[in-house]
C-alpha cells in the first residue's frame, strides 16, 4: 500500500511555500502533520502531483496573545497546543477539544491549522473554530486576507481557500471572566471519530443572565454546524432557568446528520441533543463559579 | 518523480539513502535500514504497530514520509535496548506480565509506552488506558499489557538513579 508518485518540496518560509503553490495551482497540496492526508494518499483516495511539506516552515508554529485573541500558528502541533498553559488559560474550549483528537501519537504530528484546513465535519477543531468565531489568516503570493470560520468552512473537506492560498494562523477570540466551556462527544472507542459531538461556551453577567453563547456540533452532517438558533434562544435567559433540554433539541434542528454504518440520522440527533445539554450544563456551571 | 537524498539519525547512527518522496518512514526503516522491529499492520495510522520516536515523540511511522524525517532523530524498538543487549524496563515488564501473545503489536506498544513513561505524568487507570489506546492488540491481551505498563513504571522508578530507560 503506497501513495501514487508525487513531486515534493520542503520550503522553509511562507513566502517560498506560497510561490510553489502559485506555480502548481490545484496540482499541489500542502502537507501539514499528514495524519489525514497521508492515509488518503496511501489508500489512493487522493492523488496530487506535488506535495508542499510545511514541516520545515518554523514561522508557522507557535502561540501568542494578540489584541484580545490567541493567535495559533497553523503548524502548531496539536500535542504542543494541548500542553500549552497559554492555550488552556486563553481558549479553554480549544484546550479541552485537543485531547479528544485521535491518539497522542496522532496529535504529536497533527497540527491545529491542518485539522481546520482539512475541514472534516466529524472533527473537533473545525467545530471549535466555528463556535468561537475564529478568524483564519490566509496568505498567497498575491497577498493576505482574513476569513471568518463560518465562511472558511464550506462543506465536507472543502474550504474557501484558493489553490494558491495557505492557512497560516487561526485567531481565537479570548472570552472574559464569568465564562465557561465544555466539549462532549460520543465515540465507540477512544480516539475514533465521534458519532456526534458538541463544543459549547457561555458567558454570564453579574446577575446570572447569559450574555454570550456558542454551540458548535461535529459528526452531525456534511459540514461542521453552528447552532445559531439555539444560541439566540439561550442568550437573555438566566443561568438557573435555561431549559437545556429545549436548547439541545433546538441545536440539532439546525443540523442535517446522515445515516451510515455507525448510526442513523435520528440517533445522531438524539445523541447530539443530549451532548449539547450536558456540555451547556458544564459550561454554565463553570461560568457561575466566575 | 525525483528521488531525494536524505540523512536520518536512526538509533544514534546516521543513515543515508536516496528515496522516492512517497516512501514512508516505516518502509525506509524496514527496507533501507533493515530495522524490521518496526512492524506494519494497517499502514494507515490506526493500529500503532509502526510507532517510533521522532525527536523523542511517539509517532506513526506509516504516516510520515521518509523525506520528512530528513535531519531528524528517529528511535525504533531496536534502539530502546541497552547496549549490553539486556531488556529495557518496558521490555522487561512486558515479559514479566505476559504483555504479549503473538507479539506483532509489541514493538509499537513498547515504543509508545516508553515515550509515555518518559513524560513522567502520574496517570489514573482510566487515563493510562486512554494513553495507550492508540495501539491495538488483535490478540486482545490488554489486561497483561496494562499490567506491564504499571510494572514498567515500578522498574523505571527503581532504575531511575541509574538513568536507563
Amino acid at each position: 500500500m503506497k501513495p501514487a508518485p508525487f513531486d515534493y518540496s520542503a520550503p522553509t518560509t511562507v513566502d517560498e511555500a506560497t510561490v510553489i503553490l502559485a506555480e502548481h495551482g490545484d496540482e499541489a497540496k500542502p502537507l501539514a502533520g499528514g495524519q489525514s492526508l497521508v492515509p488518503l494518499l496511501a489508500l489512493r483516495l487522493a492523488r496530487f502531483a506535488h506535495l508542499v511539506d510545511l514541516n520545515d516552515v518554523a514561522e508557522l508554529a507557535g502561540v501568542q496573545r494578540e489584541n484580545g485573541t490567541l493567535r495559533v500558528g497553523a503548524m502548531t502541533r496539536q500535542r504542543a497546543a494541548e500542553r500549552s498553559e497559554e492555550v488552556a488559560a486563553a481558549v479553554p474550549l480549544l484546550a479541552r477539544a485537543l485531547p479528544l483528537i485521535g491518539h497522542r501519537q496522532i496529535r504529536a504530528r497533527g497540527t491545529v491549522g491542518g485539522s481546520i484546513a482539512h475541514a472534516d465535519p466529524a472533527s473537533e477543531l473545525p467545530a471549535v473554530a466555528l463556535a468561537l468565531d475564529a478568524d483564519l489568516e490566509v496568505r498567497s503570493s498575491r497577498g493576505s486576507r482574513t476569513i471568518a470560520a463560518a465562511d472558511f468552512l464550506v462543506s465536507m473537506w472543502t474550504t474557501a481557500l484558493e489553490p494558491d492560498e495557505l492557512l497560516v494562523a487561526v485567531r481565537f477570540p479570548v472570552w472574559g471572566p464569568r465564562s465557561g466551556f465544555a466539549v462532549e462527544e460520543f465515540a465507540r472507542r477512544d480516539g475514533d471519530f465521534a458519532i456526534a459531538g458538541a463544543a459549547t461556551g457561555v458567558q454570564i453577567d453579574d446577575a446570572g443572565t447569559i450574555t454570550r453563547a456558542a454551540i458548535g456540533l461535529f459528526g452531525m452532517g456534511l459540514s461542521s454546524v453552528r447552532a445559531a438558533t439555539a444560541e439566540t434562544a439561550l442568550i437573555g435567559s438566566s443561568v438557573n432557568d435555561a431549559d437545556l433540554d429545549d436548547i439541545g433539541r433546538a441545536a440539532v434542528a439546525d443540523a442535517e446528520p446522515s445515516d451510515d454504518l455507525h448510526a442513523s440520522a435520528a440517533y445522531r440527533r438524539r445523541v447530539g441533543a443530549h451532548l449539547v445539554r450536558v456540555a451547556l450544563a458544564r459550561s454554565l456551571e463553570e461560568a457561575s463559579r466566575g | 518523480m525525483a528521488e531525494r537524498a536524505i540523512s536520518v539519525q536512526v538509533n544514534g547512527r546516521a543513515r543515508r539513502a536516496v528515496v522516492e518522496p512517497r516512501r514512508t518512514l516505516a518502509d525506509f526503516l524496514r527496507d533501507d535500514c533493515g530495522l524490521t522491529g518496526t512492524h506494519l499492520g494497517c499502514e494507515h495510522g490506526v493500529c500503532g504497530a509502526c510507532t517510533v520516536l521522532v525527536d523523542g515523540e511517539a509517532v506513526r511511522s506509516c504516516l510520515m514520509l521518509a523525506v520528512g524525517a530528513n535531519g531528524h532523530d528517529v528511535t525504533t524498538v531496536e534502539g530502546l535496548t541497552p547496549p549490553d543487549g539486556s531488556l529495557s524496563p518496558v521490555q522487561q515488564a512486558f515479559r514479566e506480565c505476559h504483555g504479549l501473545q503473538c507479539g506483532f503489536c509489541t514493538p509499537g506498544f513498547v515504543v509508545s509506552v516508553t515515550a509515555l513513561l518518559d513524560e513522567g505524568a502520574e496517570l489514573t487507570d482510566e487515563e493510562m488506558r486512554d494513553a495507550i489506546s492508540g495501539n491495538l492488540c488483535r490478540c486482545t491481551g490488554y489486561q497483561g499489557i496494562f499490567a506491564a505498563v504499571r510494572r514498567a513504571e515500578e522498574l523505571r522508578s527503581v532504575q531511575s538513579n541509574g538513568g536507563t530507560r
